[in-house]
């Protein structure tokens, strides 16, 4: 269905999540939750903030388990799951002491893999997405839109079939945001990605599906299937008609507070 | 440089200021010496000073430099090893209830009148301020680079040493800043309890005999010391840490190209949410 090239495995094994349980503070967050997602493709998660989007994000990462996390995690191919997630999150979380190609290398560094090997394919990876000339410069000497670039190259560079991003623009302006959608969707097209975002017009943009999670216990409603392959343009019919009904979506859920707050 | 030409002003106006204090109170020399006179006592006998102030300094930086290997060596266990944590703890808490004042003199009886009790002394002091300031450092690294290095699939010792150790460094820089400036504490109060040389000893043997000049001959000489190893150790810090935006004022990297960097970029957490106003 989409492109396979970029580097990237040919359209990576869809994803499921049977019975996810969350428990925060005695508050249970998720309760037996179930979640696909499908093969080489973006599935954009919405909700408002604190229904526990990131929780399950980081359960799927691995990041949160038992006792407070619980949930099956199953690849369509059958092999574990456990290393083959790349993960990108709403701060860049560059090293500030590593160059931009060496917080590109840092899996590599980590993981204490020969430093020769990944230098040029981290070169590559930081011409890809723009930064070429920027390979040995600090990340306090490149601005939020360049930082969350190198992040970018980063979570390539992995090279894993599943893509975990969390709010990962959310802290750029928006002519940067704008931007950094479309590469991002360019250069991780065949992969199965989910995305956490609180923003229905990016979840627009980029979803081939969208979830909205609501509630508490946190619940998923019907997908929600845009027409035409993202990135959409913003103007796209398909994003701006259904960009109400999806705040709306958003809005009904909270209106207890939301009366308070036109109340106030 | 004009960092150094400011301290040169500061020097050159507390020692105008001490002249003329003594010159308009006519405090009598054996008392308070005015700076010509602490001078003529310093180029009196420069050999002495010179000597017992290499001993000093020998002193302090042994003291420096075991008390931050063992301070570091202690902190680094303290954030691998779980137990250790638990039993070291309370040893360091005590280790800073005793005062090591009080324990100058078993020092000097287990250690000797020589170079041995003193870079104890030294060390003692130094150890507390480097051991904390590092633990702490290694326990607050960034959530979001810990995350990272999960799914990054980094073990527990590579994250350590190259995640929460580098990211430990300025706080491990402000630790070694205080004990820098600690040190010749523990190396003066070391020799004032019990030494045959060293500045500490130097200054008590003259303020003994009343030659108050040499007292503060010597003092002059201990306060060039502290002051130059506190510079040293702030420049090797400053290098060590030069990545980051918060310890190095003088920054002098290319600015952003673009969009101004946020200036707390890599402590940057969400956005400040929407808050629905309480009715």
């Amino acid at each position: 269905m989409s492109r396979a090239g970029d580097g990237g495995p040919a359209t990576a094994p869809g994803l499921t999540v049977r019975n996810a349980r969350l428990t925060l503070d005695g508050v249970r967050v998720l309760d037996g939750l179930d979640l696909r997602l499908e093969p080489g493709s973006w599935t954009c998660l919405l909700g408002p903030s604190g229904v526990g989007k990131t929780s399950l994000l980081r359960l799927v990462a691995g990041l949160i388990g038992p006792p407070e996390a619980e949930g099956a995690v199953l690849a369509d191919d059958g092999r574990p799951v456990a290393g083959r997630l790349a993960w990108m999150a709403q701060t860049d979380a560059l090293l500030p002491w590593l160059s931009a190609r060496e917080n590109v290398r840092l899996g590599a560094r980590l993981r204490r893999e020969p430093a020769a090997a990944g230098r040029e394919r981290a070169d590559a990876l930081l011409a890809r997405v723009g930064l070429a000339d920027r390979a040995d410069a600090l990340p306090r000497a490149l601005s939020g839109g360049m930082r969350q670039r190198v992040a970018l190259a980063r979570t390539l560079m992995e090279d894993r079939p599943f893509v975990l991003l969390d709010e990962p623009f959310s802290a750029l302006d928006a002519v940067t945001r704008h931007a950094l959608q479309a590469e991002a969707a360019r250069l991780l097209a065949g992969r199965t990605v989910l995305l956490v975002t609180h923003d229905p017009m990016e979840a627009l943009r980029l979803g081939h599906r969208i979830l909205v999670l609501t509630g508490a216990p946190a619940r998923l409603a019907e997908p929600l299937v845009p027409d035409g392959p993202p990135p959409r343009a913003p103007d796209d019919p398909s994003v701006v008609t259904r960009h109400g009904a999806l705040l709306d979506r958003l809005a009904g859920v909270g209106e207890a507070t939301e009366t308070a707050e036109a109340g106030a | 440089m004009s960092r150094l030409l400011r301290i040169a002003a500061i020097a050159l106006g507390l020692l105008a200021a001490w002249e003329v204090l003594v010159r308009a109170t006519g405090v009598p020399p054996f008392i308070l010496p005015g700076p010509s006179a602490v001078a003529a006592a310093l180029v009196d006998r420069p050999g002495v000073l010179l000597r017992h102030g290499a001993i000093t300094g020998l002193e302090i930086v042994l003291g420096l430099l075991l008390g931050t290997l063992l301070g570091g060596a202690s902190a680094l266990a303290m954030a691998a090893f779980r137990p250790v944590r638990r039993w070291l703890m309370p040893v360091l808490v005590i280790s800073q209830a005793l005062p090591v004042f009080a324990l100058a003199p078993v020092l000097v009886l287990w250690l000797g009148y020589g170079l041995g009790s003193k870079v104890a002394m030294a060390t003692l002091i130094i150890f507390f301020p480097v051991a904390s300031a590092l633990h702490d450092g290694l326990r607050r690294t960034d959530p979001a680079w810990l995350d990272l290095a999960r799914t990054l699939g980094a073990d527990r010792r590579a994250t350590l040493l190259q995640i929460r150790l580098p990211a430990a460094l300025p706080a491990f820089g402000s630790g070694l800043r205080v004990a820098a400036a600690v040190a010749p504490i523990g190396a003066v109060v070391g020799e004032w309890v019990g030494a045959s040389q060293g500045l500490g000893y130097l200054m008590l043997q003259a303020n003994a005999r009343m030659q108050v000049d040499r007292m503060f001959a010597g003092l002059l000489v201990l306060a060039v010391l502290s002051v130059g190893l506190f510079f040293l150790v702030d420049a090797a810090v400053r290098r060590l840490t030069r990545w980051d935006a918060d310890s190095d004022a003088e920054a002098d990297v290319t600015p952003p190209a673009s969009e101004p960097a946020s200036p707390h970029h890599h402590r940057a957490t969400s956005p400040p949410k929407r808050q629905g106003e309480t009715p």
